[in-house]
């Protein structure tokens, strides 16, 4: 019992890391039709300037992690908005050389955080209390688990709210649907393009030193290697549904957790099977209108 | 039909010489590498109804759409003595082009209040007055989801969205589509009320309506305007229609069946 608690606190708090990072991926494609290939690294130089504010500020204390988490999200933001407005901006409509390019971003910034930070991972410290464990129902669940799962849920909400209650939100809901239509109710859809970008920095820069407690290092490949996940957990959920990724950022990481500790270390492969499954059967991925 | 056609406008017939509001000339348009309007020159009259006419696949969306830089064009458009070539679609639409696309493009999961705020155009009043006076019915369904609503009272959105705002055109490409005679009858009153308001392009397949509202016809033939003249001329030569549009005159629709859609 206490085993099967731990591995849903362990998989829920994977689950918010990579919901931080899908929500941004699907917000991009279902609005733009881009794939964010760069999305990896906004989380990475995140986790990195998030890790530099904390050790200068003392990494053991709430003020070292609130400034790391605020560092972060920033970071993630200005790096994706530059993104967007430098280069993927240029290549609207032109979505190989979209691709191209942000693979290329991808591989370029994480040599530029080898040169920076050097290739070993660094290890993180966290406030005490983060490092110790709270007994569930007998299970001694890490509390950086509820740390991710409470800034996910938060992040949920904010996004939400942002796209039902603003004009801007309305926008984004609207071209997610039909960008051409919002565009000819003499609308400027690129401002909508650098501000989905900019969220989903925020997401994937709080995303980042988040994981960075969660995995207890940050390394530069950190984001590309959620990315992939990411990536599955997007389509699964439908691109451009933040629902959807929501929902399957939670399946995904917990069949990864229960499948690695019952069935042989099999988590990443029965991942795959998931994601071939439902592109078998809902090819439109959980919550995905149809193409 | 039910409403005085502004054929009865006097100023309809001095507007054949009068300056057109919308020149387009050697328009030229592309979608995915492949050229769908070849050679269009056509005016829209400052006021009334143009329609553009053709059969089914000959250019007449395209180049609609072509007009509001949604597909790759080449050419001149003039409106108001600007070319809106160079202009991006947004920026085209803001100098005062209304647009009521064929299959209406409601956003499906918007509520009709929401699909209404959106279309509020800046610098340009909001005509909620005007709208729910037409529309009424979208005032109270104002927080349904539009992606909810029957075929109809989606075009209702749709010519609701356009005629918020203050408009110097038009663009309406085949309002009629797929509605059952009642709401045909219906769309074309609205029409004519629009038409008062600002001038109007009309992509239409129901030639009742075109005679109904008309004052002028341009006509296409694959990708090219081939004819020009008051829409009553064109629709009593039965030899040129049959030729031009592949039906008589008289029979009305050019043989396209209407879905019967239920009014909820």
């Amino acid at each position: 019992m206490s085993t099967v608690v731990l591995l849903l606190f362990t998989g829920v708090g994977l689950g918010a890391i990579y919901f931080l990072v899908a929500s941004g991926l699907s917000l991009i494609y279902g609005l733009m039709h881009v794939l964010n290939f760069a999305h990896g690294v906004f989380l990475s130089l995140g986790a990195f300037l998030g890790f530099e504010v904390a050790s200068r500020l003392g990494a053991t204390t709430w003020t070292g992690f609130a400034a790391s988490l605020l560092v972060g999200a920033l970071a993630g933001a200005v790096f994706a908005a530059l993104t967007e407005r430098l280069l993927v901006q240029r290549l609207y409509e032109r979505h190989i050389e979209q691709v191209l390019v942000t693979v290329g971003l991808g591989l370029a910034a994480v040599a530029l955080f080898d040169g920076i930070w050097g290739t070993d991972p660094r290890f993180i410290s966290g406030p005490a209390w983060m490092g110790r464990t709270t007994s569930v129902l007998g299970a001694n669940v890490p509390n950086d688990r509820f740390v991710a799962i409470l800034v996910a849920a938060l992040v949920l909400l904010g996004m939400v709210l942002f796209l039902q209650r603003t004009r801007y939100g309305m926008i984004i809901r609207a071209g997610v649907e039909n960008r051409a239509m919002v565009t000819a109710l003499g609308i400027d859809v690129r401002t909508a393009f650098t501000l989905v970008f900019t969220i989903g920095g925020v997401a994937a820069g709080l995303g980042g030193v988040l994981a960075s407690h969660y995995f207890g290092y940050v390394s530069p490949l950190l984001g590309q290697t959620l990315l992939i996940f990411a990536f599955i957990v997007t389509v699964i959920g439908g691109l451009g549904s933040l629902t959807g990724a929501a929902i399957a950022s939670v399946l995904v990481a917990l069949l990864q957790q229960f499948a690695n500790y019952y069935l042989a270390g099999t988590g990443d492969l029965a991942v795959v099977v998931l994601l071939a499954v439902v592109l078998l059967t809902r090819p439109s991925g959980l919550m995905g209108r149809r193409a | 039909m039910t409403s005085a056609s502004p054929c009865e406008d006097t100023r309809a017939g001095a507007s054949l010489t009068a300056e057109p509001v919308l020149r387009v000339r050697d328009l030229q348009a592309h979608v995915a590498g492949q050229q769908v309007v070849e050679h269009v020159d056509l005016d829209v009259a400052p006021v009334g109804v143009t329609a553009l006419l053709g059969r089914n696949g000959v250019g007449k969306t395209s180049t609609i759409k072509a007009i509001l830089g949604l597909v790759g064009r080449s050419g001149t458009v003039e409106l108001d003595g600007t070319d809106l070539v160079p202009l991006p679609t947004h920026l085209v639409v803001r100098r005062g082009v209304g647009y009521v696309p064929e299959d209406r493009e409601v956003f499906a999961g918007l509520t009709v209040r929401d699909n209404l705020r959106l279309a509020e155009r800046r610098g340009s009043t909001h005509h909620y007055d005007l709208v729910y006076d037409l529309f009424p019915e979208l005032h109270q369904r104002g927080g349904q989801a539009a992606g909810t609503l029957s075929g109809g009272q989606q075009q209702m959105v749709s010519l609701a969205r356009a005629l918020l705002n203050d408009n110097q055109v038009l663009l309406v490409d085949e309002p009629t589509k797929g509605l059952a005679p009642r709401l045909v009858a219906e769309v074309s009153r609205v029409l004519a009320r629009a038409a008062q308001v600002a001038p109007v392009l009309l992509v239409e397949q129901n030639l009742q309506v075109v005679r109904d509202l008309a004052q002028h016809a341009v006509v296409l033939t694959d990708g090219r305007s081939v004819h020009h003249g008051p829409a009553a001329d064109l629709l009593a030569d039965d030899e040129l229609t049959q030729r031009l549009l592949g039906v008589h005159a008289d029979t009305g629709d050019q043989g396209r069946p209407a879905d019967p859609e239920a009014p909820a």
